[in-house]
């Protein structure tokens, strides 16, 4: 295994586990922003390396488990 | 018999629609298909298919949709179906409708002909089967009003393929396949030859589910190729459980035509045809349950909704295993490539979108129903296919519900194909086109339209629930002439225009939108000073009676 650099690697929200609870956006809101209804947005593209570690905080927070990071 | 009323081609555009609740299984259906209208009318309770439009929509102004149903009844022996029989049909105007009866209807014994020794894939068989050039391909050859039988099916299409299990004989049948460039008929266009490959490459025991659920509402060419070719999908079926390494198809369809299907399956097994388990399962009927995990949802779970599924249903699907979904339309061409080649296949249509296709004609033309095209047929001539507009046209609706609104006048010369369309931002989907009568407004249609999509939400995800419904109402608020504010409208469909759903529910809903404020434009800013374009009745492209409130 290769140490993942986080290079390449996407947000993913699994829309139908999402419930709207917003916390994605407060951690990094950078790259999510919340639509009118409160459901997140994820801004298209990687993951840029400085923000891996706020992303993976998004991730570990969502209590629905909705989101992911790929590679 | 009055033939008007069992003319299947307009069958699923002439529908009642069926219960909302999804049944399972259905309720035979054969009576729908029967001569006598009134006796279906009568012992189903809800108008079965066919002909009597207001009853169906309650409201007169649907009757544009279904247009003159007494004309095409008053002249049967004429063709007034179809002007120019032979033209369409490249036969010979004095095949009518029923192209030699007997053969067709006579001979049932399937296990005369399914004896016969098999072609190798791929090798051009001219003794059975229609000239390459020639239509329809699929559908019978002129007028039926039962589904062939398996006798009449072997007879003209030849013996099913002889099917190779060895690794050698698949790659050879998928390069075909790539060859003739086939790709989905169920809307997204997606290359077989790409799915097929991906499937068989899982490495483990495979399924396949042939899609015949249509929920798409004013789409019958599902419907009408199960009601009227069986088994030419469920060699489709079989040819591709072989390739993909499965011992079992599951077809889902529409349940309508569930019954028929499951007794096709019935004279293949009396036959012993198909070495693999085949199976019909009748299709839950909603908007959203014909999207591929959806219906992989419906058959293992009795749950029509779409499912966000880590893995692609070709490595995990069905009961865990490589899943291939495929169209039953593209089921069906795939069969006829089994059996003739990419040559054949290659035909018709154009270079780069080779083949025939069924699509649905809809709304303002003089024969709405199903037929069958040549791919790059110039959208005048596909709407030529139903005798021609009814009226002056404005707009065109291609692609179904998720399609995009085009301006009549600016489609007619280009090619129907996806290439063709393109330069309007247009798709053919499913073989979907509804036509808009200049004097409908289209702005109301859209709002119903959308209305109606909104309704059909799985309600599993929150763009999807919340932002529809806002969509629709803003819709319906400019529709009106109750607003003229199109910057929410715009908003909303800024987040709403990709990847927010589990599914593309809402993407195809919002591009449909988008394209109709592009169309409508001149209707906009009428509606904003009070003013309504259209004088026809709203109802002009139908949407389920139990949409509108």
């Amino acid at each position: 295994m290769t140490a993942r650099t986080g290079h390449g690697t996407r947000l993913r929200v699994n829309m139908i586990a999402c419930d709207g609870r917003g916390l994605c956006a407060e951690v990094l809101p950078e790259l999510i922003t919340l639509d009118d209804w409160g459901f997140p947005i994820i801004a298209e593209g990687a993951v840029p390396p400085e923000l891996q570690g706020q992303a993976g905080e998004a991730v570990r927070l969502c209590p629905k488990l909705a989101l992911r990071l790929e590679r | 018999m009055n033939w008007a009323t069992t003319d299947q081609h307009s069958l699923g555009l002439a529908q009642d629609w069926p219960n909302r609740e999804p049944r399972r299984p259905g309720r035979p259906v054969r009576g729908a298909w029967a001569t006598e209208p009134g006796q279906w009318q009568g012992d189903t309770g809800r108008g079965g298919w066919a002909s009597e439009p207001d009853q169906r929509h309650g409201e007169p102004a649907a009757g544009g949709w279904a247009s003159e149903p007494d004309q095409r009844r008053g002249e049967p022996a004429a063709g007034g179906w179809a002007s120019e029989p032979d033209q369409r049909r490249g036969q010979p105007a004095a095949g009518g409708w029923a192209t030699e009866p007997d053969q067709r209807h006579g001979d049932q014994s399937p296990g005369r002909r399914a004896g016969r020794p098999g072609r190798r894939p791929g090798t051009a068989d001219h003794g059975h089967g229609r000239p390459a050039d020639r239509l329809p391909r699929l559908l019978p050859d002129g007028f039926t009003d039962e589904p062939t039988g398996l006798g009449q099916h072997l007879a003209e299409h030849g013996p099913i393929p002889a099917l190779g299990g060895h690794q050698r004989w698949r790659d050879e049948l998928i390069a075909e396949v790539e060859l003739a460039r086939l790709a989905g008929r169920g809307g997204a266009g997606f290359p077989t030859a790409r799915k097929l490959a991906a499937v068989a490459s899982a490495g483990r025991r495979a399924i396949v589910v042939a899609n015949g659920t249509e929920g798409e509402p004013i789409s019958a060419k599902d419907k009408v190729l199960l009601a009227q070719a069986p088994h030419l999908v469920l060699d489709g079926a079989v040819v591709a459980a072989a390739l993909v390494g499965a011992n079992e198809a599951v077809i889902v369809a529409h349940p309508a035509v569930s019954d028929i299907v499951a007794a096709a399956v019935a004279e293949r097994r009396r036959a012993r045809l198909d070495r693999i388990r085949l199976r019909v399962v009748p299709a839950a009927d909603q908007f959203v349950g014909g999207e591929a995990s959806a219906v992989v949802n419906w058959i293992e779970r009795g749950v029509p909704k779409p499912i966000a599924t880590p893995q692609r249903l070709s490595v995990r699907g069905l009961y865990g295993r490589p899943t291939l979904v495929q169209n039953v339309e593209t089921l069906a061409h795939l069969a006829l490539i089994a059996r003739h080649g990419a040559d054949w296949f290659r035909a018709v249509g154009t270079a780069s979108e080779p083949g025939s296709m069924l699509v649905t004609l809809a709304g303002a033309v003089r024969y709405p129903g199903v037929y069958e095209i040549a791919i790059g047929t110039s959208v005048a001539d596909v709407l030529g296919q139903a005798g021609g507009p009814s009226g002056p046209l404005s707009a065109l609706l291609i692609g179904g519900y998720f399609g995009t609104w085009v301006d009549s006048a600016a489609a007619a010369t280009l090619p129907f194909s996806t290439e063709g369309l393109r330069a309007l931002g247009a798709h053919v989907g499913a073989g979907l086109v509804a036509a808009l009568p200049a004097d409908a407004c289209g702005l109301v249609e859209t709002a119903r339209v959308t209305r109606y999509l909104a309704g059909e939400s799985a309600g599993q995800c929150g763009p999807c629930v919340f932002g529809l419904d806002a969509v629709a109402g803003q819709l319906e608020r400019l529709a009106d002439g109750r607003g003229d504010d199109l910057r929410l409208l715009n908003r909303w469909i800024g987040q709403l225009r990709s990847g927010r759903g589990g599914c593309k529910h809402p993407d195809g809903t919002i591009g449909m939108v988008r394209s109709a404020l592009t169309v409508f434009n001149a209707e906009l800013d009428l509606h904003a000073q009070g003013w309504c374009c259209g004088t026809a009745e709203a109802g002009v492209i139908p949407v389920p009676a139990w949409s509108q409130s």
